[in-house]
Formats: C-alpha cells, structure tokens, sequence
C-alpha cells in the first residue's frame, strides 16, 4: 500500500500546482453536466411515456458522472509507457514489489488523485445549487461508498491489462481507443445505462464496465435497491477478479518474451 | 503576390502534414476509423433516447439527425484546418518555440495554421456525412439549389465558427497553458449542444450561444429555414438565410484577438 | 548610423513563484507570490556591418532578452533600438527576412522531415525564388558537407550534423545579420572547430554581421575581437578580450615543470597558487617583477625542465566579474 500513497501523494500534489488547471477544469464538468441536464429536462417535458428512471434519479446519474470522469481508465499512465519505451523498466523488474503490483499501484493512484481533486468542490456545489439529490439512504450512501472503491479497483485492474499489451506493441493506441469506445458506450458515460433498448440489457449487464460508473450511481439514487446491491457488488468483484487474472497472466508471459530477448 | 505566397505556402504546409501522417498508415487508418465509430457510438445514444421519448420539443430523431450530421461535419472541419491552433498551447508557446514563427517573415496565424492538418478527423466528417444523407432520406426535404447552398454554407460557416473558438483557444495560452481546458465547453461542449434545437436549452445559455458565440448560425437557424419550421423565439426568415455569414465573421473577429494576444506576447516575452 | 544600435533598452518581467509541500500547493491555489525581475536595466552598445561580436554572461543576466529585443520578437519597456535602419519590433516581417537566427537547445528545422523539405518549406517561407534557393542551397551543401544528410529525417541527426542542418537553414535566405546562441553546446570537438571554422569564413567571405551569445569562451576567443559582458541586465564590459583580462587583474602565471616535487619552490615576488605533482603554477605582477627576471631566478634555483607564461584562463577573469558584480 505504501507505494500507493506515495504516488498519489506526488500526483494530488503535482495536480494542486496547477490552480488554472484545476479551475478550468472544474468548469468544464459543471458545464457538461448543465447542457447533459437540460437535454434529458427537454426529453423528459416531451413525452409521458413511462421511462426507466425518473428526472431526479437522471440527475444524479448526471452529476457523478460528471464528479467521477477521471476515474475511467482512458489514458495510459506516461511513465510506465516511458519506462517500456526507454527500457528502464529491467530496473523495476528488480525491485521487491511485483511488476504488476507496481503498475496497479500506479494505475490506481494516478486516476483517483484527480477523481478526489475534482469531485469533493463538484458534490459540494450540485448537491445544494444544481439538483443532486443526497444518496437515497443511509444504507444507499455506505454501500455507494463500497461500490465507488470497487469502481476505482476495477478502473486500476483494466488499466493494467491494457498496459501489459504495451509489452507487445509499443504504442498500443488502437486497442486503446477502440476500449474508450466501448467504454463510454457501457459504462454509463454517454447515457444512463437503463435507458438502452430492452433487447441490448442483457449484454450491457453482462459487461465489466457498469461497475464503473453505472452500478454506484444508480445505488447513490436508490434506483438499484438495497436487497440488488450485494448481487451487483459481486458481479462488479468477480469482473475485477478476472481482469486481475488475466493482467497477470499476460504480465507472466511478456516478461518472460522481454527477458528471452534480453529486453 | 502576397496572397499568392501564401496560398504557396498553406499548401506547402498541408502537403508536408499529409505525408506525414501517410508515413503510419495504420495508425492513421486506427485513428480514422475510431473517430468514425466513437461518433457512431454517440449516435447509438441519441437513438436509444428518441426510441424512449419519442420526440424532444416536438423535433423528430430524423429532424435533430439534420442538426446532428451539419454540426459534426463542421466540426470535423475546423479540427482538421484548425488543429493547429488547438495544439498550439502545449505544442508551441509551452516548449518555447513561438520565437521561432515570429523571427520568420509570414503572418504567425498563417504558420500556427499550418502546424498540423490532421485527417483522421475526416472520420467524424464521414459520419457526420451518412447521418445528414439518412436525415434527408427519412425527411423528404425538397432540395432546391438553394436550400443545398445554404446547408453547404452553414457548415463552411459552422467550421468557421469552431475554427474561431480554436483560435480563441490557442489565445489563451499566451497567458495561461494550464486552462486551456475551458474551452473545451464551447468547442467539444458546442458541438454536443448543436446536435439537439436550441430551442430546448434554458433562456441564457441560448443567448450565450447566439449572441456570444455564433453556434445557432451553425444549424439551429439554417435548419429551420431547410425544414420550414418555425423558431419559438421568432427568429426572422433573413437571419436563417444569414447565418452562415455569421460564423465567417465571428473567425475573423478572432483573428484580430489573435493580434491582440501576439501583441500581449511580445511585450511581456511570457 | 551604426549597422545595429541600442540605447538604454529596458525590460521587466514579472515572475511568480511557487510555495514547497502540500501546504504550499494548497496556499497556492488561492494566493500567488511573484516579483519583478529586471532582464535589461539600461542596456546600450552599436555594432558595424561585419563585425562579429561575442555576449557573455551567466544566466538569466539578459543575453536572450537582448537578442529578442534585436530580433523583434519582444518589444522592450523603453529605449531605442535600430537594426539597419529599422526598429525591429515596429517592422517585424520586413525585419526578420533580412536576420538569422540559430538556437543551440532549440531547432528550427520540422522533427519529423526529411532535412531537405525543411529547407524546401523555408524557402516558401522566406520566398527565395527557385534559382536563387538553389543557389544558395548548393553552396551551403557543399561548404557544410550536408550533402549525405540532406534526406535524412531531422530527429535521426545527431547535435553535430542537426548544428550544420540548423546553420544552413538560417542562411538560406541569405540574411545580413546572423544571431547565435550556444552554436556549439554538446558538440564533440571536431564538430566544435567545423563550427568555428564556417563562421570565420562566413563573416570574413560573406561580411555576415554575427552576435554570438555563448557560455563557451573558447567560442569567443577563436572568433571575437569584442566581447559585451553583461550581468543584472547592465553592460559591464565592451571591448576586447584582453582589455577586460587588463581591467581585472594585470597579474601573468608561470607554469613550471620540475624535475623533482619542487616542494621548496618560493619567490619573493610570485605566489603558488597550484601544484600537480611535478607541475607547479606560480602568478605574479609584471608590473613588479618582469618575467625575464622571475624566470632566470627560478631555473637558477630550480631543476626546471620546461616553462610557460601565459595569461590567467578567461573563466577565472569573468567568475571575478560576476562576483564582484553579485548584488
């Protein structure tokens, strides 16, 4: 764990230098979460058909999305690309921690540092000015809290199963940006998952990637309730058991191909 | 001559570019095609939406697929064309290197603009494209001469505008590299708000987008005058026909801010 | 009208500074604390077409200032500058094609092309007529030897040969004027005196008028006649090598090689001021003691196997400068 703070010590800290930075884009989430608002207000004054969510549920959904982006593994952590790149990375290989744990660690310290950064002033301004709702009950709030520290460790798992294909190509953008996709597609980034035609439910709940956003926004608003919670949690564990596996495994085989061909 | 040197050289620019990026085939292809599926993928969104609701302020899906494909095509545009401006801040003013295009003998907007052309854009354009065709299929508009040459110009127009808001962008950086992410909201941010009437969005943030920000010029007004709708707010016939000269306008108000912010530069060397 | 002449130019910048620690970070967001910096403080000097004049000073004394200011890049806060007649930040681009300019650190040059479609774009750039370019381009190839180097893509040179590219890209438009800085950083030493040697000859063949701003002094004492010194943004020398050695210290050395470890080795009139082994170095004041006498006194005393006198070496004259200059 030790590794861990420190990097997210030195990434909050780094993150804090820059206050335009911070502001700036402090801004842009606010301004995403209105235009997104009032776009499902519009929809929601148009018709009365019944629909899977209500406009407060929405607007909470909105909202953490907007607080918890960063937590989406959609960037490649630099450093360890440099140190691929560079070959500096036969020096970790030496150290005691595990190559993967290493690489967990860095994964899931650089996406939570700027989560915490921008989502603490975000709730603190939409719960009160901007109609989000507080979480639906006490048990909605702690199991939220569960499900958003599962999120994170799911996030730092699928980083780094993308970053050990970086041990095959180099550069590895297209896979990354066809995982982006997929991602903003099933993980509720684009639109609350519910709202997909019934007949594609299936494969959207089969999917890893509602543990990321979907799964702890609709436990905050009440709309998965507490007796749906625990089945959902373990779905999200399961998942991240898997991609832990599989990260490992690959790792176990590149280094092995980096140490065959002397790195 | 002048215009004739430069012209040469624009071209010269954007010939170096291409050959550049032809030089990683299939990283240029990767990119090509993810930016036409994540554009797709998008669209899926907004369908799933209309298949709940039915309607948004009484626009159909195929009447907002218009607005939807005008406003991507545009914007893919000024990506590609202005990208220079938006790589700007951290490419240029952050390594130092303005000095350079400033102790050379050409207008600096000219060599920022030919910094970069970047085509994989051309896949959002691509998309853009197929949604409008499907949009104008489903709806039956009558296309006369004239309302193809507006849609036509409105999008020049519309890729003007954002090219505008990227020259904004790339201004804001002589002071600051750090929040260049504000701009995101009226760039990526106008883009999204353009793909649904403008109608639906509460009263100031319309008026920021029509009066600030030329965005209603983009395709709100244009469609209406191609649909023969009419705005609730009344905008007259005139203006709808107007609007693509709007967004000409507003690059070129930019344009002169971009003097103001190389002034700036030069008399405090930041 | 001098070719280039500035007189009292002034610059402040304004610098902000950061806090250490989280704290700091914190305090950060909300206050900021910055300063003025005066880069130029008064700064005059008039150059003649063909001279080749060498800037000193450590950094941040106002060298790069000054040649933003003579390249019209940075408009200073007050006093005159005229560059062949024009002020170079009124006239930018009627200025800029009659300079050139070669950052050591920083190239000029497209990273991802081919050396030769760089000098291609310039030429659009500055719009050198075809036959005129070529012209120019063949003499350059052949006096720099950039012939093998001309189709190899930018980011695969290494210093040397990207400090050869870099230089013929400043001249293909065949600039009067020609602003260097750090021309020769990281290069080894054959690529060094290849630099050397294409800048006397540019200057002494062509009458290029060049500014060379360098930590090398090597750099200035093969080149320069003059040599501007300049700290805290004042001019504190201008002049030849010799006179600022002159102005600081008349004091000569006499380096000895002995035969044995010369521990005894003292005089009345020198001092020791270093031994290596069997290597001593003794300074002394000529206007004390003449040379001829110190030496026939120490190989009368001494198993002296060879002998130098030479001036005290560049760096330790301006180090004095700098500290006596150190506010």
């Amino acid at each position: 764990m030790r590794p861990v703070f420190a990097i997210f010590s030195a990434r909050f800290r780094g993150l804090l230098q820059y206050r335009a930075a911070a502001l700036a884009g402090l801004a842009t989430q606010f301004f995403w979460g209105l235009i997104r608002l009032m776009i499902f207000d519009a929809f929601y004054r148009s018709s009365t058909a019944p629909q899977p969510m209500d406009y407060a549920q929405v607007a909470v959904y909105i909202w953490l999305g907007q607080a918890f982006f960063a937590l989406l593994p959609q960037w490649m952590d630099g450093e360890i690309q440099e140190s691929l790149r560079s070959g500096t990375v036969a020096y970790e290989m030496l150290r005691p921690v595990g190559l993967y744990e290493l690489w967990f660690a860095r994964n899931l310290a650089s996406r939570t540092a700027p989560v915490i950064l921008r989502a603490v002033p975000l709730l603190a301004i939409a719960i009160p000015f901007l109609g989000l709702g507080l979480p639906a009950s006490w048990t909605a709030a702690g199991a939220f809290c569960v499900a958003m520290v599962a999120a994170a460790l799911l996030s730092a798992a699928i980083a780094t199963l993308m970053t050990t294909t970086l041990l095959w190509t180099v550069s590895g953008e297209g896979i990354w940006q066809l995982l982006a996709l997929t991602m903003w597609l099933f993980s509720g980034t684009l639109i609350p998952l519910p709202f997909f035609p019934e007949w594609l439910q299936p494969l959207v709940n089969a999917l890893p990637f509602r543990g990321l956003m979907d799964v702890p926004f609709r436990i905050w608003s009440g709309h998965i309730p507490p007796s749906a919670v625990l089945p959902n949690l373990a779905s999200v564990a399961c998942w991240t058991a898997v991609i832990i596996g599989m990260g490992r495994l690959l790792i176990a085989r590149g280094t092995r191909k980096l140490v065959v061909q002397g790195g | 001559m002048k215009i004739k040197g430069s012209l040469r050289l624009l071209l010269h620019y954007v010939a170096v570019s291409v050959r550049g990026q032809m030089q990683y085939k299939t990283s240029f292809a990767i990119g090509l095609v993810a930016q036409f599926l994540l554009m797709g993928v998008e669209w899926i969104a907004i369908w799933s939406l209309f298949a709940r609701f039915g309607n948004l302020a009484g626009w159909t899906l195929p009447e907002v697929a218009l607005l939807y494909g005008m406003a991507n095509m545009a914007f893919a545009i000024s990506e590609t064309a202005a990208r220079g401006f938006d790589i700007f801040g951290y490419r240029v003013v952050k390594q130092g290197d303005f000095d350079w295009l400033l102790l050379r003998p050409r207008s600096t907007a000219l060599q920022v603009a030919g910094l970069e052309f970047r085509l994989r854009y051309l896949g959002r354009f691509a998309q853009g494209a197929v949604v409008l065709a499907w949009a104008t299929a489903k709806l039956g508009i009558g296309w006369t001469l004239a309302k193809a040459g507006l849609a036509a110009a409105a999008i020049l127009g519309g890729a003007c505008m954002f090219s505008g808001l990227f020259v904004l962008q790339a201004v804001l950086s002589f002071w600051t590299t750090e929040s260049l992410e504000i701009l995101n909201t009226v760039t990526y941010g106008g883009v999204e708000t353009a793909q649904y009437p403008l109608a639906i969005y509460r009263d100031w943030f319309r008026k920021f987008f029509t009066y600030v920000i030329p965005l209603a010029c983009l395709n709100y007004f244009p469609a209406l005058a191609i649909l023969g709708r009419t705005d609730p707010s009344g905008v007259p016939a005139v203006i709808q026909w107007m609007s693509p000269v709007f967004g000409m306008l507003f690059l070129l108000v930019t344009l002169r801010i971009w003097d103001f912010g190389v002034r700036h530069y030069r008399s405090t060397g930041s | 009208m001098p070719f280039i002449e500035a007189e009292h130019l002034v610059k402040t910048f304004h610098v902000s500074e950061r806090e250490p620690g989280i704290g700091g970070a914190l305090r950060g967001l909300f206050h900021r604390r910055g300063r003025e910096v005066r880069a130029l403080d008064g700064v005059s000097f008039a150059i003649r077409e063909g001279e080749m004049l060498g800037y000193i000073g450590p950094n941040g004394a106002g060298k790069s200032t000054t040649v933003k200011v003579l390249g019209g890049i940075l408009v200073p806060d007050s006093g005159t500058c005229t560059v062949m007649g024009r002020v170079p930040w009124k006239d930018r681009v009627a200025h800029v094609r009659t300079i050139g300019a070669v950052f050591g650190q920083r190239t000029q040059l497209w990273w991802g092309l081919p050396v030769v479609e760089s000098f291609d774009l310039l030429r659009d750039i500055y719009g050198v007529a075809a036959a005129e370019h070529a012209r120019v381009l063949a003499e350059l190839v052949e006096v720099l030897e950039l012939g093998p180097l001309l189709s190899t893509p930018v980011r695969q040179l290494s210093l040397g040969q990207r400090m050869r590219c870099d230089l013929a890209a400043s001249l293909l438009h065949s600039p009067r004027i020609l602003f260097l800085d750090e021309p020769t950083i990281g290069l080894d030493a054959p690529a060094k005196l290849a630099v050397r040697d294409f800048l006397r000859k540019l200057n002494r063949e062509k009458g290029v008028t060049v500014l060379l701003t360098t930590h090398d002094l090597d750099d200035i004492e093969a080149l320069c006649e003059r040599v501007l010194l300049i700290n805290h943004g004042r001019i504190l020398h201008d002049g030849t090598l010799a006179d600022l050695r002159r102005r600081v210290t008349g004091e000569k050395r006499v380096v000895l090689d002995l035969a044995d470890d010369g521990r005894d080795v003292s005089d009345p009139d020198a001092t020791v001021i270093r031994r290596e082994g069997k290597r001593i170095h003794l300074s002394f004041d000529p206007t004390r003691v003449t040379a001829s006498a110190l030496i026939s006194r120490l190989t009368a005393n001494h198993p002296v196997r060879d002998l130098t006198v030479e001036n005290p070496p560049i760096e330790e004259i301006i180090a004095r400068i700098y500290k006596d200059t150190a506010a």
